[in-house]
């Protein structure tokens, strides 16, 4: 077999110095590292395995917002009261997510890493050419298989959808990654492929996720995920929206308006058109269907993908009627 | 084999008196929920070495070199199985001697003909080192384009199709009665490559001693896996043993020895030590057989008052560019609905794939998604409601043949299940019903039906001086309940309770139970169970009637009746004697009877023979998003006698659901630039998970069937998936109006 070496890092420092090393890599959860090492996407020569270090599972509320560690698991999250109460969003998001053995072991901090389902990316024995895993050496998507594939950021050199529910949830809801004492929006840590489509997050060597934070907001506490899919469980999303909306005291006139999507996009997409074109306006249905048309402005299909073009702003239309709808 | 029961692993409803038609509990099943139940990868004889298959990942080719000294030179790795050094044969991979001996790729040459072909074994003392020295071959190719999808290549019409039905078939004037029709429809589907997908991979362990040969793989079946290989070696079969005491799934992909398996036993014969060989999920798709797409075409005509004038069925399939097997999708058509002119025909082109094989009802359920939805399309040309419409064309007689049926309770089907259901407060239209959550709601039906297939099978039984039975036959059980069918058919054969019975199966070294496949093996096997316990129960009741001691003396055979480990008087009860006294005065320690199990040629001449059911479906789907959901299915079936009714409940809810999983979820996605299939994973190779599937009944509708076999036994294991298919379609064009077209149905089919 290919050997590695295992460290079990003692301190985030002492992870932080041995995953800097070159061909080391972090281990957590192991959901995503250990399938990627089987289909020989991954190939470290170093794992530094992190799931003993201490108070980094930690779920910390207060008003100003929550702060949810790097090693708490999906599940854990996905079931804590406070997070169910004041960001149903993320609850929502991490109960679609996978399968409930997964959630079990795989951590906040590997699910914003969990990398693309673009099979072509996951099969380098059969499709030598991928931007993704090898820069420069092409694309084998465009023109092959994609039903799966992103329409919006896409580029030449790359068009992998960005598969995970979570982060479409953050993103919305303005939250930070912390790398330390580094702290860096969601919407900056997932990077567009661009003509580099190998560099997917803008994480350094010897940085490491230690925490989420999410702010409160009236708008993430009335908030939701809907995530339309091929089957109801253990399935990535067809096209999905994180939503979350403030009325004005009059309880029709839309105060705040957060929109992401995923399922569509190259990284998790934060609809801004959307959320301009309808704040200050008054919430009905006419409205939120034109206004959810702008999710996809610029949206390039490359064939067996079009549908995503259609369906998205409607799942977009439906999650923002839906929030209207609660009280 | 025996089944090792653990100690409180009784049966739950053991009971007095007859066994069969009582829901027993598996009896493997706590070894399975234990995790005990030993599986062929599970067994590691001493001084095991492992095998790892090096997969072609062209289409069509040849490969040019592979680095065999890198792949050498990695440590743990033992030996490279490449065409070079792979042992001798007695007989040409590539020979076909009958219809059912399927080509090989066995490293016989350097040749490509479909993706994930085995171009060489590594062998190694880790499955780690194995892996990697695979990886470490790093072929290199002469790539030839590949040929893919319906299209892919010039067509022909095969010489014949499933099991040797003519290709082409015609009763009656079908041009004639389309014109004399009032009401006419044509309509075409497309249904996609499908792979088995067991969950339990192909799996061997091979251990050679001289030229004694021992396996341990999943098999459905034994005598032909074992006849197979031993042609192979050039051994004599008995000298193959096989042990298949569980499958984890077979679907028709473990019905043959499949090449893989048989690239086990040679790198065992290779290296001189056992090897242990087992598939990986994507080297499933394609060395071990599935369901190839097809494209077919209905025409119908209908008069006046909805009954058919006309049908015609026409399938577009596949095969390999090397071997045949086509499914007989368009014969379908010959069995469920009255016309008086009936044409069924198949055209077929060959790809760059592995041969497709038999899978879950092949040809059954292709065919009966087109045709329900084609009968549904046609009732509402007539402005009729569906099931009307089908009894309207109720078949007294089998259509294309005129035989009578042995026994035919259909019409009991659609009445039980359409009051289950609920089916008359159906609105004739589509888009009508909507729920409270605005979701639009659909109901559909279709008809399910399943030929009664019998093969060849034997049963030795055994009567001990303790009381007890023993009976063997080599039957498989691959998640069905063989295990627990069987043994209750072996009790009342042998007049025993069943914990009195020893029950042996799973293994090669005992009588040929024939194959679990075509949803005849507890016909076949239960029926030469049931014979081997009559014949030993002979042999007793022969002992007993002709010695003077025996309270029995003088009664004859026909005059003695076997219950609860007794002989009895049949014209007085109250004398009998117990199976030990007879034995024990006989001064015998055992005796014993055999028995076969076949198809009677006469009733196969009279009879038409088919199980049949009917399955009604409830989608929701969501106006705007277009995501379909199966909110309910609720099936009836008539299938002849029923052994155990929870195992065949739960057969019919499998099936049911592999009919959901028809409709709206499995399809191989093929890359038309490689000719690779691009999802051979389970995460993106969809079947239903349990929310796909909230509320599934299947209802058990009483059947004699006289005529069958003596056991009145027809088949349970695939009728569930036809009917199912085409009822969720269907239910989804009431949902939405929206005919789908193409399988799976997909959200990008109902966005409008």
């Amino acid at each position: 077999m290919r050997d590695f070496s295992y460290l079990r890092a003692t301190s985030v420092d002492a992870a932080r110095q041995a995953a800097a090393l070159p061909g080391a890599m972090l281990l957590a959860g192991g959901t995503t590292l250990i399938d990627l090492a089987k289909c020989g996407v991954a190939e470290p020569d170093t794992l530094v395995d992190i799931t003993h270090l201490k108070g980094l599972d930690r779920i910390e509320i207060d008003e100003r917002g929550a702060i949810i560690g790097a090693l708490a698991r999906m599940g854990h999250v996905a079931d804590h009261d406070d997070i169910k109460s004041r960001f149903p969003a993320i609850s929502e998001a991490l109960w679609q997510a996978a399968s409930a053995q997964i959630r079990n072991m795989a951590t906040i901090g590997g699910n914003l890493m969990q990398r693309t389902r673009c099979p072509y990316f996951r099969d380098p024995s059969n499709f030598s050419a991928c931007n993704k895993r090898v820069s420069g050496s092409g694309c084998s998507a465009i023109g092959g298989v994609t039903r799966g594939h992103a329409v919006l950021g896409t580029s030449d050199a790359c068009i992998a959808m960005y598969p995970g529910d979570l982060a479409t949830v953050l993103v919305a809801f303005d939250a930070t990654v912390r790398l330390g004492d580094r702290h860096i929006r969601v919407d900056d840590f997932f990077l567009l492929p661009g003509t580099t489509p190998d560099r997917e997050h803008a994480i350094e060597p010897g940085e490491m996720i230690t925490a989420i934070e999410i702010p409160s907001s009236a708008a993430a506490h009335r908030s939701t995920y809907l995530k339309v899919r091929d089957r109801q469980s253990y399935e990535f999303a067809a096209a999905s929206a994180a939503v979350g909306l403030e009325l004005e005291s009059d309880g029709r006139t839309i105060r705040d308006l957060r929109v992401a999507l995923g399922g569509v996009a190259t990284k998790p997409w934060r609809a801004r058109a959307v959320e301009a074109a309808l704040k200050g306006k008054v919430l009905e249905p006419e409205a939120v269907r034109a206004a959810s048309l702008l999710a996809v402005e610029g949206a390039v299909d490359h064939g067996a993908n079009h549908y995503k073009i259609e369906l998205a702003p409607r799942v977009v239309a439906r999650a923002i009627l839906k929030m209207g709808e609660t009280a | 084999m025996m089944l090792e029961l653990g100690l409180n692993q009784q049966p739950a409803h053991t009971r007095q008196g007859s066994s069969i038609g009582q829901p027993l509990t598996r009896r493997d099943g706590f070894l399975k929920v234990t995790g005990t139940a030993r599986y062929a990868a599970d067994n590691h004889p001493p001084g095991m070495l492992y095998a790892v298959l090096a997969v072609s990942s062209i289409a069509r080719g040849r490969v040019v070199s592979l680095d065999i000294e890198a792949a050498k030179a990695h440590s743990g790795v033992v030996e490279v199985m490449t065409p070079l050094n792979r042992p001798a044969l007695a007989v040409d991979p590539d020979a076909k001697d009958h219809p059912f001996m399927f080509r090989l790729d066995l490293l016989q040459n350097d040749g490509v003909r479909y993706p994930n072909q085995s171009i060489a074994v590594v062998i190694a003392e880790t499955l780690e080192a194995a892996t990697e020295g695979a990886a470490l071959l790093s072929p290199r190719y002469e790539t030839l384009p590949a040929r893919v999808g319906l299209d892919g290549g010039k067509s022909f019409v095969p010489r014949g199709v499933g099991v040797g039905n003519p290709a082409v078939q015609e009763k009656g004037d079908v041009e004639a009665g389309l014109e004399s029709a009032r009401t006419r429809i044509e309509a075409a589907y497309e249904t996609p490559a499908q792979y088995h997908n067991a969950m339990e991979p192909h799996a061997i362990v091979a251990a050679w001693d001289g030229d004694q040969l021992s396996i341990d793989t999943p098999s459905q079946g034994l005598a032909m896996a074992q006849g197979r290989i031993a042609g192979l070696f050039g051994i004599a079969p008995r000298n193959v043993h096989i042990r298949s005491p569980f499958l984890g799934g077979g679907f028709g992909s473990k019905g043959m020895i499949s090449g893989p398996q048989v690239l086990g036993i040679l790198a065992a014969r290779l290296v001189g030590r056992p090897v242990k060989l087992v598939l990986r999920r994507e080297q499933m798709y394609g060395p071990v057989g599935h369901r190839a797409p097809a494209r077919q075409t209905l025409r119908m005509g209908m008069d006046g008052e909805g009954r058919l004038t006309a049908l015609s069925h026409h399938a577009r399939t596949t095969s390999s560019t090397f071997d045949d097997f086509f499914e007989p999708a368009a014969d379908a058509s010959h069995t469920l609905y009255a016309s008086p002119a009936i044409a069924t025909s198949h055209d077929a082109v060959r790809l760059d794939t592995g041969t497709p094989l038999f899978m879950r009802a092949p040809g059954e359920a292709t065919g009966s998604i087109a045709l329900e939805s084609a009968i549904d399309e046609a009732a509402h040309a007539c402005g009729m409601d569906p099931l009307e419409f089908r009894l309207r064309n109720y078949a007294e007689v089998e259509p294309m043949t005129g035989k009578p049926f042995s026994s035919k309770a259909l019409r009991e089907c659609y009445e039980q299940a359409a009051e289950a259901f609920g089916w008359a407060s159906r609105p004739l239209q589509p888009r009508r019903m909507r729920d409270a959550d605005g979701f639009l709601t659909g109901w559909g039906m279709g008809t399910a039906t399943f030929p009664a297939l019998m093969f060849q099978a034997e049963a030795r039984a055994v009567l001990r001086a303790d009381g007890s039975g023993l009976m063997e036959t080599g039957a498989q059980d691959m998640g069905q309940g063989a295990w627990t069918a069987f043994a209750q058919i072996a009790a009342d054969g042998l007049g025993l309770d069943i914990d009195q019975v020893d029950f042996r199966a799973g293994s090669s070294d005992l009588p040929n139970a024939g194959i679990a496949g075509g949803s005849g093996h507890t016909a076949t096997a239960g029926m030469a169970i049931h014979n081997a316990g009559a014949a030993v129960i002979a042999r007793l009741a022969d002992l007993a009637t002709g010695n003077e001691a025996s309270p029995l003396f003088g009664a004859g055979n026909e005059g003695v009746l076997a219950r609860g480990g007794r002989l009895y008087r049949r014209d007085d009860e109250s004398r009998g004697e117990s199976y030990s006294e007879i034995l024990a005065r006989a001064g015998l320690a055992e005796i014993e009877g055999h028995g076969k199990g076949a198809p009677d040629p006469a009733s196969q001449e009279t009879y038409a023979k088919h199980a049949h059911g009917a399955v009604f479906a409830e989608v929701k789907v969501d106006p705007d998003l277009g995501q379909i959901r199966v909110t309910r299915l609720v099936g009836a079936f008539a299938a002849g006698r029923v052994i155990n009714p929870r195992l065949v409940r739960s057969q019919y809810y499998g099936g049911m659901i592999w009919g959901v999983s028809f409709a709206l979820h499995e399809e191989a996605v093929t890359d038309r630039r490689s000719g690779r299939i691009q999802n051979a994973n389970l995460a993106e190779y969809h079947v239903p998970v349990n929310a796909d599937v909230p509320s599934v009944e299947a209802l058990l509708v009483h059947e004699d069937d006289p005529h069958v076999n003596a056991l009145g036994i027809k088949g349970v294991g695939e009728i569930g998936i036809t009917g199912t298919a085409g009822a969720v379609a269907n239910a989804v064009w009431h949902a939405t109006g929206v005919r789908p077209r193409r399988f799976p149905i997909r959200i990008e089919d109902l966005l409008g």
